[in-house]
């Protein structure tokens, strides 16, 4: 089976690409791509091959989404690992990672095996599962990180709940290097955030809302900085909100630390000031923060101290929504929203397509050591095509995914994913 | 004027005009409750259900009173958050309260925000009778009216208020409420008891009561939840209560004709001494009180659109 993507604007960071060219596809894998390439395959090739115009598009390596919440097992009201796949690449991603958080949490081997069953029979997305760091994340003793790793995770997370005692993060890091896994810390002193609802600022006070202090996530960025330099490991800092957490980190990369980091759309979209009407949409852990933190965002991703944009997919029933806000869920069903709000940064100068992609695809392929995020010949044709003109509305009910728990709900967008190929395979089309 | 708002959820949502109304409104109704027969008909088969998720002794009493007074039929439900955690929730009991057709609903609640869910689902005016440590409307209002009834005036008065800031609902809808009448607000208490970034309400902000009270008009004293102590946002009642109570000694430092207020209830030589909140000649405590069925009163008359 051999499919052609023709006339598109092919944008590849990781071999620094960025050429109007055809794509051709065959048995899975990416084989060429060349400008005009329709016109000498034309005359010797077979007609088994289906050619795509994509004209005025834009082809990249399929875009990974590092940060997921798939719920799956026990929480399936919230989402499965298949509606979950399938809200991945209608967004426009072609692979995501799960993390630890479902019921029971995936700390061993049978779990992230029922996780990797589930994602093949979806076969959709590539779901890749991340185990906890420690057993049922409670935060006292290691999983068992060998064994996790050979039944397929491809990094350690406590997501959700920090790794409060340092000196068990440190064995963590430690341990964990030997095996070249990758950690991915939720950086929130809980004793600092204990029992707080949104950022704690003017709009906490004015709410009357318990508030997460920034220096909630600061403190703990900063020791996992310093446990890294210490034990000379790495480290990759999940869901960054803060302009302190952004300047320890650009300082660490300056001096050579092996730290990697992440944020999430709705951190350069939102700010507290959405909270005023109590609507438990934008409640999220950790919270939106001011509009000088989300400037810091912006500036972090522009100078590469953020390397990677992630949605932290976190997918809610109505039942843990429509409550009191005090009693809400955390999280944003992000999959389908997450490119058109991250198209946005180039719409305002922040970064330019191949950063973006970069961000994307690229990086968290790069950070989870995943065979993944380019268009080299010979890779994985995991590919997604966007539209960068196509005007759209954010309709929740229109979600592929079970969690319809967005503050997007109804905004214009610009920008968005209209073929997602998974393994040279279309899995979603929405032209 | 006609009232236009569908509910009452905060002072933050109140015009001057409004308020205004409001307090002329209370003003008038004061007669009623010196009455032989402290009732009229205005409210007759109008229904107001007061649904209260937190203990409340004063509030929930005067809003019945208000009610009846007015001849409306009111009906009390207590219930607990903690059976709403498990149980039914906020929203299908309104519903529920909903289709009992009742006119006005009051609610109080331990979390903030709770009444602006049924404001946003509900056909029936809400009143919001203290959410969290977000708004007590009614509680500001009847500050006000008193401050007025005593100083015959508000603009161009200082008011201290003092004691738990952080989780005062009370402090937030006076600093509303008596900032859009002009008063100028002063606010003392330890810094773990200021909530960050309040002085972005317009207020001045001291750490210790004597420079806060200093030539105050008015001087609010709130109420220091005991429990609080187990979150280290101070050490004990003793320290608190030798440094942030009001006494014979500091008053003096206030205007000669200060007034002393308190929302109540008192705990009673820890932020407010014995002898000054029984000092009729500058506590007006229970004045407060009188005025609240008054408030209460005249909110009932104007939600159910009593003016038109």
């Amino acid at each position: 089976m051999k499919l052609l993507l023709a006339g598109a604007r092919v944008i590849d960071p990781s071999q620094k690409m960025d050429v109007v060219a055809d794509v051709l596809l065959e048995n899975g894998k990416i084989t060429q791509i060349a400008p005009s390439l329709a016109k000498t395959l034309d005359t010797k090739s077979s007609g088994k091959m289906k050619t795509i115009d994509l004209a005025s598009m834009i082809v990249v390596p399929g875009l990974i989404d590092m940060h997921t919440h798939l719920r799956e097992p026990g929480l399936e009201y919230k989402e499965t690992i298949a509606s979950g796949a399938a809200a991945a690449v209608a967004g426009g991603f072609t692979s995501v990672a799960c993390m630890p958080n479902s019921s029971p949490i995936n700390d061993n081997r049978s779990i992230t095996e029922f996780i990797k069953r589930k994602a093949a029979e979806a076969a959709l997305a590539n779901v890749y599962p991340i185990g906890a760091i420690s057993k049922d994340s409670a935060g006292s003793q290691l999983t068992e990180f060998w064994d996790l790793k050979e039944a397929g995770i491809v990094a350690l997370s406590d997501d959700g709940k920090p790794v409060m005692d340092a000196a068990l993060m440190r064995r963590a890091l430690e341990y964990a290097s030997s095996l070249g896994l990758p950690v991915i810390s939720h950086c929130e002193d809980t004793n600092l955030s204990g029992g707080g609802l949104i950022n704690e600022g003017y709009y906490s006070t004015i709410l009357g809302l318990r508030g997460i202090p920034s220096i909630a996530e600061e403190a703990m960025v900063a020791r996992d900085i310093l446990i890294v330099e210490f034990t000379k490991t790495s480290v990759h800092i999940a869901h960054v909100s803060t302009a302190g957490s952004v300047r320890l980190i650009r300082e660490a990369k300056k001096r050579g630390l092996s730290i990697s980091a992440e944020t999430a759309p709705h951190y350069f979209t939102l700010t507290d000031e959405s909270l005023q009407g109590y609507d438990t949409n934008f409640k999220i852990n950790p919270p939106l923060r001011s509009i000088d933190d989300l400037a810091a965002i912006k500036e972090g991703l522009a100078d590469g101290t953020l390397d990677a944009i992630a949605c932290d997919h976190a997918p809610h029933g109505r039942t843990d929504k429509e409550v009191e806000f005090e009693y809400a869920a955390c999280g944003i069903s992000g999959l389908e929203t997450s490119l058109g709000l991250s198209l946005q940064l180039i719409k305002n100068g922040v970064l330019s397509w191949p950063e973006l992609i970069t961000k994307m695809s690229t990086n968290p392929a790069r950070i989870l050591n995943l065979p993944k995020g380019t268009l080299k010949s010979g890779a994985d044709a995991d590919i997604t095509v966007i539209d960068p003109q196509l005007k759209w509305t954010v309709d929740v009910k229109a979600f592929r995914s079970r969690g319809k728990n967005s503050p997007f709900h109804g905004r214009e967008m610009l920008g968005r994913a209209v073929l997602t190929i998974v393994g040279g395979e279309i899995k979603y089309d929405g032209r | 004027m006609k009232f236009e708002k569908k509910d009452i959820l905060g002072m933050k949502d109140l015009s001057v005009e409004e308020i205004n109304l409001i307090l002329e409104t209370a003003e008038s109704f004061l007669e009623i409750s010196t009455r032989e027969i402290k009732k009229v008909p205005t409210l007759r088969g109008k229904s107001v259900i007061n649904l209260f998720y937190e203990a409340s002794t004063r509030t929930r009493t005067s809003f019945e009173i208000a009610g009846k007074r007015l001849s409306a039929d009111t009906i009390n439900i207590s219930a607990s958050t903690s059976s709403v955690v498990k149980g039914e929730t906020l929203i299908d009991t309104a519903r529920n309260l909903e289709a009992m057709n009742p006119d006005v609903i009051v609610i109080r609640h331990s979390a903030a925000g709770a009444p602006h869910i049924l404001a946003k689902l509900l056909r029936q005016s809400i009143i919001n009778a203290g959410d969290g440590a977000h708004e007590h409307p009614t509680q500001a209002l009847l500050d006000m009216m008193t401050i007025k009834e005593k100083k015959g005036k508000i603009a161009g008065l200082k008011v201290a208020i003092v004691g738990d800031i952080m989780h005062s609902r009370v402090a937030r809808s006076n600093i509303y409420g008596l900032s859009k009448m002009g008063a100028k607000i002063v606010l003392a208490g330890p810094a773990t008891m200021l909530p960050r970034n309040i002085e972005q309400m317009g207020v001045a902000v001291h750490t210790k009561l004597e420079d806060a009270i200093a030539d105050a008009d008015v001087v609010m004293m709130l109420r220091i939840q005991l429990e609080r102590q187990n979150q280290s946002i101070f050490p004990s009642l003793r320290e608190y209560s030798q440094h942030y109570c009001l006494n014979r000694n500091n008053i003096k430092l206030a205007k000669k004709d200060v007034i002393v207020m308190h929302p109540g209830p008192m705990n009673r030589g820890v932020e407010i001494s014995p002898d000054i909140a029984d000092d009729p000649s500058c506590s007006v405590i229970l004045d407060q009180v009188n005025n609240g069925v008054a408030v209460r009163m005249a909110l009932l008359y104007l939600l159910t659109g009593g003016n038109e």
